[in-house]
């Protein structure tokens, strides 16, 4: 009986019509601390680690280290592949200039990483690191780097204290955790004019930072009365929602990740609350709009993470096998700045380490300039949508 | 996305809250809520409770009974009925929708019923021979848990395409919960209706089953006294059988129910914390007592939406724990005591 229904039912789902099955995050705007919109720098071209094809070098190699393997190896893949098409283009298009990529599994723990950052800082040919990935390893490992005079630019480390260590080989590619707080919080507040938001976080350390962060920006436009907290691994939500729903408020930010954001913004929508839905860059994963279907319709999600434009996206989606995610720009950007470093003649460390001081220049993602501390000069975050 | 704590932000974890209004105001929201939450929790009790009552085996690879069960059902929408996995509701009308329903949760508790008795066969049936110590049966079903959920997050996926693995499975949501009717301001939905209707009514079979039946008073006289009933010609091992099959059976009912709530649970560690909770409703009830372990669900489920409302909702599980104390500082054998052969009427 049983396969007898089979057979003549191709079922679709009422909602989803072609435009709701469709869903993607889109990138929005790009904004500074206050919230405010910062246009992307128009007519400039991002750099491109090709160069003029001239370039010639005796062997060098450069390093990523992040979780490649392990539950968290989808983020340290996504780098990887970035940084990774970056030097296949440059080794193409420079028949005398040959840099070889070295990858190394950090599995994301500190430990592990203390054990290979020694491995990378003793490869006399290594001039130049991408990574380490995550906030843990790079604390433990960035004063090994910094006495090895090794530059380290991560793609995705994004706790604020990282620069404070008075390490000088340090750089970080894009924006930290204590300015996307307030910059979506300010977004919401004074750009979309939320006047009543409620803010409800995940118990986690991210969570619960993020979500400060935002409250304190927030003022009295968070809502007192709805500041929640959930729990990771929690499903059901239903109380949340239910005095979420007395409030009424105009948005509910989520500080958490997709496996619980997704569950949420459906029992929002399922219990009637109209509210914008926004999260930060723990939802913003393809995973979400997967769980959340039609429910994630509208949601704004900030992420210090760039968006890619332009032909890199078919070329990163033809080199990967996949398609662009989260801190690929970010590794391919920075893997470009030191391909052009080498390629303009900083083949040693210390060479290699002034030139990453003092460069400035357009990438995919954003434009880079570092200050002495080794954080980007301007602070971006980027706003997307699930539409 | 890699944070740890971030220093200048108050770190320390979790405020409570003392809020009483909360409670007072949506008083029969969360009552309503909780009692589907309950009704899910009091069937997969059951399954705990059996077992204990039969084997003194606190079994707790049930949890895992249970998410297999989760993926039967899943399997059956996405491959024999044909509903393509999308995050958004399929609303196809009450009928077709119940009918829908029916023939998951017909394979949810094949799947469930067949993986418990799988898991009786392999895992507690050769220690039984050997006359193993109760202490070695714990390890095992401990064991046994593990050995089922990491089989769904890294064996599966090699198996069936797009099955188990470290993400959940993208959602098949038959039906959007929608409002049909309220009590007292508390608006009752048809999710909720379908979970306490199909609870209620599986909770009376079993109930009927255990109590009114030659099959039920087999488990019963081997729950009080397996030697005896052996003598008097009860087969000691087909009982056990029935008993763990039941317990499936039940859980495979309670995922399918599960799933109506939250469509997004389906991953291979999501029956642990469920399991957790409906064997403390067992052990609430009083453990090896059906009628207890249905009636300790529903508190539970209960009491915990209440204490949510008032301590907050990351607290709903330290509620739903505490509780279990309290209860048992009072009556440490369960509300309705332990024995499911001298099971009250």
């Amino acid at each position: 009986m049983v396969v007898g229904i089979a057979g003549c039912n191709q079922s679709t789902p009422e909602q989803g019509n072609s435009s709701q099955s469709d869903l993607k995050i889109v990138e929005q705007v790009q904004i500074d601390q206050k919230g405010v919109e910062v246009k992307p720098a128009a007519g400039t071209t991002p750099a491109n680690p090709a160069g003029d094809g001239k370039a010639s070098c005796p062997p060098l190699s450069i390093a990523m280290a992040g979780a490649l393997t392990g539950p968290d190896a989808a983020l340290g893949i996504n780098i990887k592949n970035g940084v990774k098409l970056a030097v296949d283009q440059h080794n193409a298009a420079n028949p005398g200039c040959q840099v070889q990529l070295k990858e190394f599994d950090t599995e994301g723990d500190p430990q592990k990483a203390t054990g290979i950052a020694p491995q990378i800082v003793d490869d006399q040919y290594t001039v130049g690191l991408v990574g380490p990935a995550f906030s843990g390893e790079t604390k433990a490992t960035g004063t090994v780097f910094d006495q090895a005079g090794l530059v380290s630019i991560t793609a995705s480390a994004t706790n604020p204290t990282l620069t404070e260590n008075g390490w000088k080989t340090f750089f970080r590619g894009l924006a930290n955790d204590a300015v996307q707080g307030p910059s979506v919080a300010n977004y919401l507040k004074d750009t979309l004019k939320f006047d009543k938001i409620c803010v409800v976080d995940d118990s986690t350390d991210y969570g619960v930072g993020l979500a400060e962060a935002v409250r304190t920006t927030l003022g009295p436009v968070a809502d007192s009365g709805c500041n929640i907290q959930v729990k990771k691994g929690d499903k059901d939500f239903s109380a949340a929602v239910t005095q979420i729903k007395g409030i009424a408020p105009k948005a509910v930010f989520y500080s958490g990740y997709y496996s619980e954001a997704a569950p949420f913004v459906q029992q929002l929508k399922d219990g009637g609350v109209e509210a914008t839905f926004v999260s930060a860059d723990g939802t913003k994963d393809n995973e979400f709009v997967k769980q959340a279907g039609g429910a994630s319709k509208d949601a704004i999600l900030s992420c210090p993470c760039g968006p890619a434009t332009g032909p890199f996206v078919d070329e990163y989606t033809k080199s990967a096998g996949q398609a662009l995610g989260t801190y690929s720009t970010e590794g391919y950007d920075l893997a470009t700045i030191l391909l052009k470093g080498i390629d303009s003649g900083a083949i040693t460390r210390p060479a290699l380490l002034d030139f990453v001081k003092n460069y400035n220049g357009q990438g995919v993602a954003r434009n880079y300039q570092w200050t002495d501390k080794g954080e980007l000069t301007s602070t971006l975050v980027w706003i997307y949508k699930v539409q | 996305m890699i944070h740890q704590c971030v220093d200048q932000f108050a770190c320390q974890a979790a405020n409570i809250n003392f809020n009483v209004d909360g409670l007072l105001n949506g008083f029969w929201q969360l009552s309503i809520d909780g009692l589907s939450w309950g009704a899910i929790y009091a069937l997969v009790a059951v399954g705990y409770t059996l077992v204990f009552g039969v084997l003194r085996l606190i079994n707790f690879a049930h949890s895992e009974i249970f998410m297999l069960g989760m993926f039967g059902a899943y399997f059956c929408l996405d491959f024999i009925l044909g509903f393509t996995p999308s995050g958004n509701a399929y609303n196809k009308g009450v009928a077709l929708t119940i009918l829908y329903l029916a023939i998951a949760m017909i394979f949810a508790m094949l799947v469930s019923g067949l993986a418990a008795l799988g898991l009786e066969a392999v895992a507690y049936r050769p220690l039984r021979r050997r006359n193993a110590r109760s202490l070695t049966f714990l390890i095992t079903a401990i064991g046994m848990s593990f050995v089922l959920q990491e089989f769904v997050h890294f064996i599966l996926p090699h198996i069936i395409k797009g099955y188990g693995g470290s993400n959940a499975q993208q959602p098949i949501i038959l039906v959007q919960p929608k409002t049909q009717f309220t009590v007292f301001g508390a608006s009752v939905s048809n999710v909720t209706i379908v979970i306490v209707v199909a609870a209620t009514v599986l909770a009376l079979l079993t109930d009927i089953a255990i109590n009114r039946t030659k099959f039920g008073r087999g488990i019963r006289a081997v729950a009080q006294d397996s030697t005896t009933a052996t003598l008097m010609g009860v087969s000691r091992e087909r009982i056990i059988m029935m008993t763990f099959l039941i317990g499936g059976v039940l859980a495979g009912a309670a995922s399918l129910l599960y799933m109506l709530k939250v469509p997004q649970g389906i991953i291979y560690s999501g029956g642990f914390l469920l399991g957790i909770k409906a064997f403390s409703a067992a052990v609430l009830g009083g453990i090896g007592n059906l009628r207890g372990a249905l009636l300790g669900g529903l508190l539970l489920g209960i009491m915990e939406n209440y204490g949510q409302a008032v301590f907050g909702t990351q607290w709903r599980d330290v509620v739903a724990f505490v509780l279990l104390v309290l209860v048992l500082l009072i009556r440490p054998t369960g509300i309705l005591g332990e024995s499911l052969g001298k099971a009250r009427a």
